[in-house]
């Protein structure tokens, strides 16, 4: 077996070996090269004709082919409201809906279709589920809420919020200068007291992937639910919600090559089934009259109105295309990038990783920090290079607060991602270097 | 290289040796502002004399263009009239929103006319105005805090 040329075509012989990048044993590597053609603006020439090297993965994917064509699709030829009507293009569109569904419940090994609650973003399905439990009176004074030190923001102000409602405790689990959770004092974090733990798998800041497990297993001994923030797992790893084990699982459609506009909540349906609506109106009720109204089963209880149909369209259509690629395949091309990656960003003078040092349970989001210019210069001169990363505080500002910066530079790779554009972002870095001397 | 049209050298000068930067007292009026996108912040005193300003100190933290456009700023509003201060604010507004169109007056804008290509990079507009929003906003809050205090002062008994 031999690696795609793409995978290896820019990156010199010798650190490709010592970067781990190749084929490995289990999983056959991506023909990255072939696979590019798929997303248009991978094509793109910006500013002064230069190729767009787009590493701002974390924030939002490209779309292929396929994913754009679902949308164009649906809207050419069967277009109408879903789950309205007995004409032909409302029962397609319902199955275009429904089908979607299917896909994303098939995707995360989910035991049931009806598990599947489809939102405007990952931020709304967590707030689906703040709201609930506020709204259900799961909470109150005397008890606690638990989250990390690097929550994203909204992972963090849903939980601010739904305490200030309830009188619930918001406590959390702070994190290491390592880039990693401090569980020395889990159990005295993860009480009988605490109703809910709300942790993110993968950082969008540190990369740092969280262990599990091990948050589960304690809260499983103390009743708590367990919400895993999934934003930056699931488009870059399998997921099995039933190997995970949590309670409630929450991701968007755009960072996995989806269409912005769509969001998953994945819930236990015995935990679905006993929460009451966060929004409500047409679609969500079983019957209405002008004093009172009973509720739709799930996940209709939690899609009130007519839903993103287009959308759930695209997200079919981009579970489909990762799927035939392979999430295995994908995971293993991110973890050879980002052990290139972070190789080759340690060998840059003045420059400090924010996160993890190694690729072991890290994902491909580096940030950084380059002594002596701030983020916001680094992003500019990389720009004009074509080089597309994020600068600012990811969402993230206690995690920058503890590591005592404004804001970093962060570069997230993709399915897509070859190592020649780790080399443009390093190149890229050491001009910037000269540039503000 | 385009950015040159965004990293002049004016900007660069300001950026590696800002003028009236530290905090100094007396103050009328202290802010503190941030951008809360990227994370820049300032922290700025504004002293009055009158309805001049007196003096305008401030610390914090930002890329270049934040860093120099405050340290602009504060060659074009120390000593001068409030009125003209806010005049040449004014100006420095328009010429950020103007989107690489604006034609910036020389003799009100002095070095700040360098800024005139960030105008086309809109994520860096904020920055740029972080400073002078911050001296706006003292300047204000330092303003009403004089003339009620002298309004106070005329309608005391005593």
């Amino acid at each position: 077996m031999t690696a795609s040329p793409a995978t290896v075509a820019t990156a010199p012989a010798d650190r490709r070996t010592a970067s781990g990048l190749g084929p490995s044993p289990e999983v056959p590597p991506l023909d990255v090269a072939r696979l590019r053609m798929d997303f248009p603006i991978l094509s793109r020439r910006v500013h002064d004709d230069r190729a767009l090297v787009y590493l701002d993965n974390a924030a939002t994917s490209q779309k292929p082919t396929a994913v754009l064509e679902a949308m164009r699709d649906y809207y050419e030829l069967h277009n109408a409201a879903a789950h309205r009507g007995v004409h032909v293009l409302a029962e397609e569109a319902t199955d275009i809906y429904e089908g979607a569904r299917d896909k994303v419940a098939a995707f995360l090994h989910a035991p049931d279709r009806r598990e599947i609650v489809f939102t405007k973003n990952a931020t709304e399905s967590i707030n689906l589920v703040a709201y609930a439990l506020g709204n259900a009176g799961r909470l109150g004074p005397g008890d606690e809420i638990l989250i990390t030190q690097m929550e994203h923001h909204s992972n963090l102000v849903p939980w601010q919020l739904l305490s200030q409602r309830t009188g619930a405790t918001l406590r959390w689990i702070p994190v290491t200068l390592a880039g990693r959770l401090q569980l020395d004092d889990l159990d005295a974090l993860l009480t009988e007291r605490t109703r809910i733990v709300a942790f993110v798998h993968q950082s969008n800041i540190l990369g740092t992937v969280n262990p599990v497990d091990v948050i589960v297993r304690r809260a499983r001994e103390v009743g708590a639910l367990v919400l895993l923030d999934a934003c930056q797992s699931v488009p870059h790893q399998p997921i099995d919600v039933q190997a995970l084990d949590v309670d409630f699982l929450a991701f968007s459609g755009h960072k996995m090559c989806g269409p912005t506009g769509i969001g998953v909540l994945w819930g236990r349906y015995d935990l679905l089934a006993a929460l009451p609506p966060f929004l409500s109106g047409g679609s969500m009720i079983a019957e209405v009259t002008m004093e009172v109204s009973t509720y739709a089963d799930p996940p209709q209880r939690f899609e009130a109105g007519v839903p993103m149909i287009a959308e759930a369209a695209g997200l079919g259509a981009a579970v489909d295309y990762l799927t035939d690629i392979g999430m295995p395949a994908i995971a293993e091309h991110e973890r050879q990038l980002t052990a290139y990656a972070l190789r080759s960003l340690a060998a840059v003078d003045r420059l400090r990783i924010i996160g993890p040092a190694t690729s072991d349970d890290r994902g491909g989001a580096i940030s950084f920090v380059i002594d002596g210019i701030h983020p916001h210069d680094v992003g500019q001169l990389l720009d004009e290079r074509g080089v597309a990363v994020r600068v600012g505080h990811h969402c993230v500002r206690p995690v920058c607060q503890l590591f005592g910066v404004p804001a970093t530079t962060r570069a997230s790779f993709y399915l897509y991602t070859t190592p020649g554009e780790i080399d443009a972002l390093v190149e890229g870095v050491e001009r910037a270097k000269r540039f503000f001397g | 290289m385009q950015t040159d049209s965004m990293y002049q050298e004016i900007i660069l000068d300001h950026y590696r040796h800002p003028h009236h930067k530290g905090l100094r007292e007396p103050y009328d009026a202290e802010v503190h502002h941030l951008n809360p996108t990227c994370g820049d912040e300032v922290t700025l005193r504004v002293a009055l004399d009158g309805d001049t300003v007196r003096d305008v100190s401030y610390d914090g933290q930002g890329c270049s263009i934040s860093q120099a456009s405050a340290s602009v700023m504060t060659d074009l509003v120390v000593g001068a009239p409030i009125e003209t201060a806010l005049e040449r604010a004014e100006a420095f507004l328009s010429l950020m929103q103007s989107r690489g169109a604006g034609e910036p007056d020389e003799e009100l804008l002095d070095d700040a006319v360098a800024f005139a290509g960030v105008s086309r990079y809109p994520a860096r507009v904020k920055c740029a105005l972080l400073g002078w929003m911050a001296w706006k906003d003292a300047t204000a809050q330092a303003v009403a805090q004089r003339d009620s205090v002298t309004v106070a002062t005329k309608e005391s008994p005593s």
